[in-house]
């Protein structure tokens, strides 16, 4: 157990590291993020309680969105040097190839929203940095991450792989934006825990399903 | 060999006797619902279409698991025509709700929890045939389809789940007089509905195990091609070494 | 199947088939690697023999056949198969933002190598890889990859090492290199299986020669019985592949 958590941090380690000498992912991550709802400023006219009824459903939509980049990045890089080849050839078991990739997307996802947060609060002037929703956040990253890195990993070998990875991640996806949408706007709302657990119950079963699921399926994806 | 077309044959006019024998009922035996009126025929085919595509996701979900687990093409295939099918199941369900829905409810879109899921589902399928037009044919392609079939599959009672919860969050705009209205679905209605549901399933399998054939087909065209490429490969290779010299290219493509 | 005998043996495969899409590459293959024993495999461009070394190597799954390597079946214990080969294929697999010491040791660990540091230092002093140890792999010359490819290849200590055209390109100092490594990865009993363009070399270096042809092993002989006109007189034109 403990041999297996130091690989699947190695794994993420070496992503970091990568991360840290290209700033790839995470700064795409971001700017398309701050992109879109920066779009959304101009394209409606936020009025107070406007802001409060589409904010967090820009908000989610930009993290969705912006994640799909990050997530093709995170198998190019491993496509681009054959590099995947390489981890195929560790006796490393698939699952924690698979939980190695999950953690370094969920930390880039992560990094990207301790940026993408402040701003669009600025920006909308609503209140989203809450215990609440930095919970609803962290659910929301592990989920994405753990869709995100299947179908990435998937989409990698097909020609299209820009146009395949959201078309198969949004819709797969949409019961978590769904939960974060609905339990963000609860919270901007001055609701807390109780008014959207149910959502939150939703978020939590989408991400232990998905990470079990994925990681089983990841070694069919994997093989040649 | 003269068996199957007979089976099929006897199978393609059974669907043509119930789907008559659902029209007839539909617009002629069954009294018109005293609120909606005529519009609420749209359910007989309504209802049938969500539960044939509902049968769509797990003859995928089956097929694929199957497919990964034997590697036998015959399930990739019937996973492809469940998914085919099912995708235009689906999108006829989408349209016969909103087009039930607008006269009814006043609106196309009323975020119900079946359309929402429905809708999302075609979105996945839709994926998943776009993954096969754009991989090349092949075992990856199979293994790949049914990794995405699969997680469609799980997928979807999360999303009814979340559909459902979201539904009760956004109480729609309904405007029509009728939003409340629980139809009862006992006596002719129910009859008929339940008449209609074994007509499309039929036809559903029927289209599915055409597309199934046609999918047959094509692969042992696939592999007669290769079969005489190789012939060919072979019989270049066999005048190559009797004659030393060769200066034609060995045939096939 | 006795695994009496199949222990003996560094590869043992029968009735491997691969095809993509409409193109069969191999066909029925059957081969054997004894332990000890350096192999290599001759054939006319695109004949298959990169794929047959994705396959032997557990990278590529067979459409239908069985390996064993040193008795581990890939089917079922890969993973264990994985832990006594090494490869070094067309690309140097190795990350390009990361230095060739980050990218062993980030090898190494996924090998649990014992005493990594020390191992590394070995292979730097081996493969004379020094001066470079600290530049990232993208930024190096091809023969220093394929130096680092082949450091990260035997960091684990495989007893049977897959080179794929592993000379090509490679200036005479990082040749002279390689070849050391391959006598004395034989010297040691220890089994290599490769492929080359340069028939004399290969059939120099090997104990046994095989030649792929039409998706199957077309000759099977001792390298001291084998003229390199007996290989090129089994080329055939793959010109559907």
């Amino acid at each position: 157990m403990g041999a297996s958590l130091a690989t699947v941090w190695t794994l993420a380690r070496k992503d970091l590291l990568l991360e840290l000498r290209s700033k790839d992912i995470v700064l795409a991550i971001v700017v398309f993020a701050l992109l879109v709802i920066a779009i959304f400023t101009f394209a409606i006219e936020l009025t107070p309680s406007r802001a409060r009824d589409v904010g967090p459903g820009v908000l989610w939509a930009a993290v969705a969105f912006a994640g799909v980049l990050g997530l093709n990045r995170s198998f190019a890089v491993e496509a681009e040097g054959d590099t995947l080849d390489g981890l195929m050839l560790t006796p490393v078991s698939r699952e924690l190839i698979f939980f190695g990739k999950v953690l370094g997307n969920f930390i880039f996802i992560t990094i990207a929203q301790v940026v993408i947060f402040p701003v669009f609060e600025a920006l909308f002037n609503i209140s989203v940095l809450q215990v609440e929703t930095i919970v609803i956040a962290l659910l929301a990253s592990l989920g994405f991450a753990a869709v995100g890195t299947a179908f990435a990993a998937v989409s990698v070998r097909v020609r299209s792989r820009e146009i395949m990875l959201p078309l198969l991640f949004l819709p797969t996806s949409v019961p978590l934006i769904m939960a974060a949408v609905e339990s963000t706007s609860a919270v901007v709302d001055g609701g807390s825990w109780g008014d959207f657990s149910e959502w939150l119950q939703l978020a939590i079963a989408f991400d232990v399903i998905f990470m079990i699921a994925s990681a089983v399926l990841f070694q069919f994806v994997l093989e040649e | 060999m003269a068996a199957l077309p007979k089976i099929r044959l006897i199978w393609l006019g059974f669907t043509a006797a119930l789907m008559a024998l659902t029209l007839w009922m539909v617009f002629l035996w069954v009294p018109t619902e005293i609120n909606q009126g005529n519009i609420q025929r749209a359910l007989y085919f309504h209802v049938p279409v969500a539960w044939t595509a509902m049968v769509a996701i797990v003859l995928i979900a089956v097929a694929s698991v199957a497919y990964l687990k034997t590697r036998d093409e015959k399930w990739d295939r019937l996973a492809v025509a469940g998914a085919e099918t099912g995708v235009i199941f689906a999108a006829l369900m989408l349209i016969t709700g909103m087009v039930w829905a607008k006269p009814v409810w006043g609106v196309w879109w009323t975020g119900e929890a079946k359309l929402t899921t429905t809708l999302i589902l075609f979105f996945i399928y839709v994926a998943y045939l776009m993954f096969r037009a754009y991989f090349p044919p092949g075992e990856q392609r199979r293994r790949l389809a049914a990794i995405i079939g699969l997680i469609g599959a799980i997928d979807t009672p999360i999303i009814y789940y979340g559909a459902q919860l979201w539904e009760r969050a956004h109480p729609s705009a309904v405007v029509g007089p009728y939003s409340n209205n629980d139809s009862s679905v006992d006596g002719p209605v129910g009859l008929t509905l339940l008449v209609a549901t074994i007509a499309f399933s039929v036809l559903f399998v029927y289209v599915a195990s055409e597309r199934y054939r046609l999918r047959k087909q094509e692969d042992e065209v696939m592999a007669l091609r290769r079969a005489i490429s190789l012939q060919a490969l072979r019989v270049a290779t066999t005048s190559d070494s009797t004659e030393s010299i060769s200066s034609a290219p060995a045939g096939g493509a | 199947m006795g695994t009496k005998n199949s222990v003996a043996l560094a590869v043992q495969a029968t009735g491997l088939e691969k095809s993509f899409g409409n193109a069969a590459v191999l066909r029925g293959l059957d081969m054997t690697v004894r332990d000890g024993e350096a192999v290599v495999i001759f054939g006319a461009n695109g004949v298959g023999k990169s794929t047959l070394l994705r396959v032997l190597t557990t990278l590529t799954r067979p459409d239908y056949g069985s390996i064993s390597i040193y008795g581990r079946d890939l089917s079922k214990q890969a993973e264990y198969a994985r832990l006594s080969l090494g490869a070094v294929l067309h690309s140097p697999m190795l990350y390009g933002d990361m230095t060739i010491r980050e990218n062993l040791n980030f090898f190494g660990k996924m090998f649990r190598v014992r005493d990594l540091p020390g191992r590394i230092e070995e292979m730097t002093d081996r493969l004379g890889l020094g001066p470079r140890m600290e530049q990232r792999t993208r930024e190096l010359s091809h023969g220093y990859q394929k130096r680092a490819a082949l450091a990260r290849a035997m960091l684990h200590r495989p007893r049977i090492l897959f080179l794929d055209e592993a000379e090509t390109g490679l200036d005479e100092p990082a040749r002279k290199v390689l070849d050391g490594v391959i006598s004395e990865h034989r010297a040691a009993g220890h089994a290599v299986v490769m492929t080359t363009h340069s028939i004399e070399r290969g059939i120099a270096e090997s104990d046994r020669v095989f030649v792929l042809a039409g998706g199957r092993i077309a000759l099977d002989a001792p390298s001291s019985h084998v003229t390199p006109n007996d290989v090129t007189g089994l080329y055939s034109d793959p010109s559907d592949a």
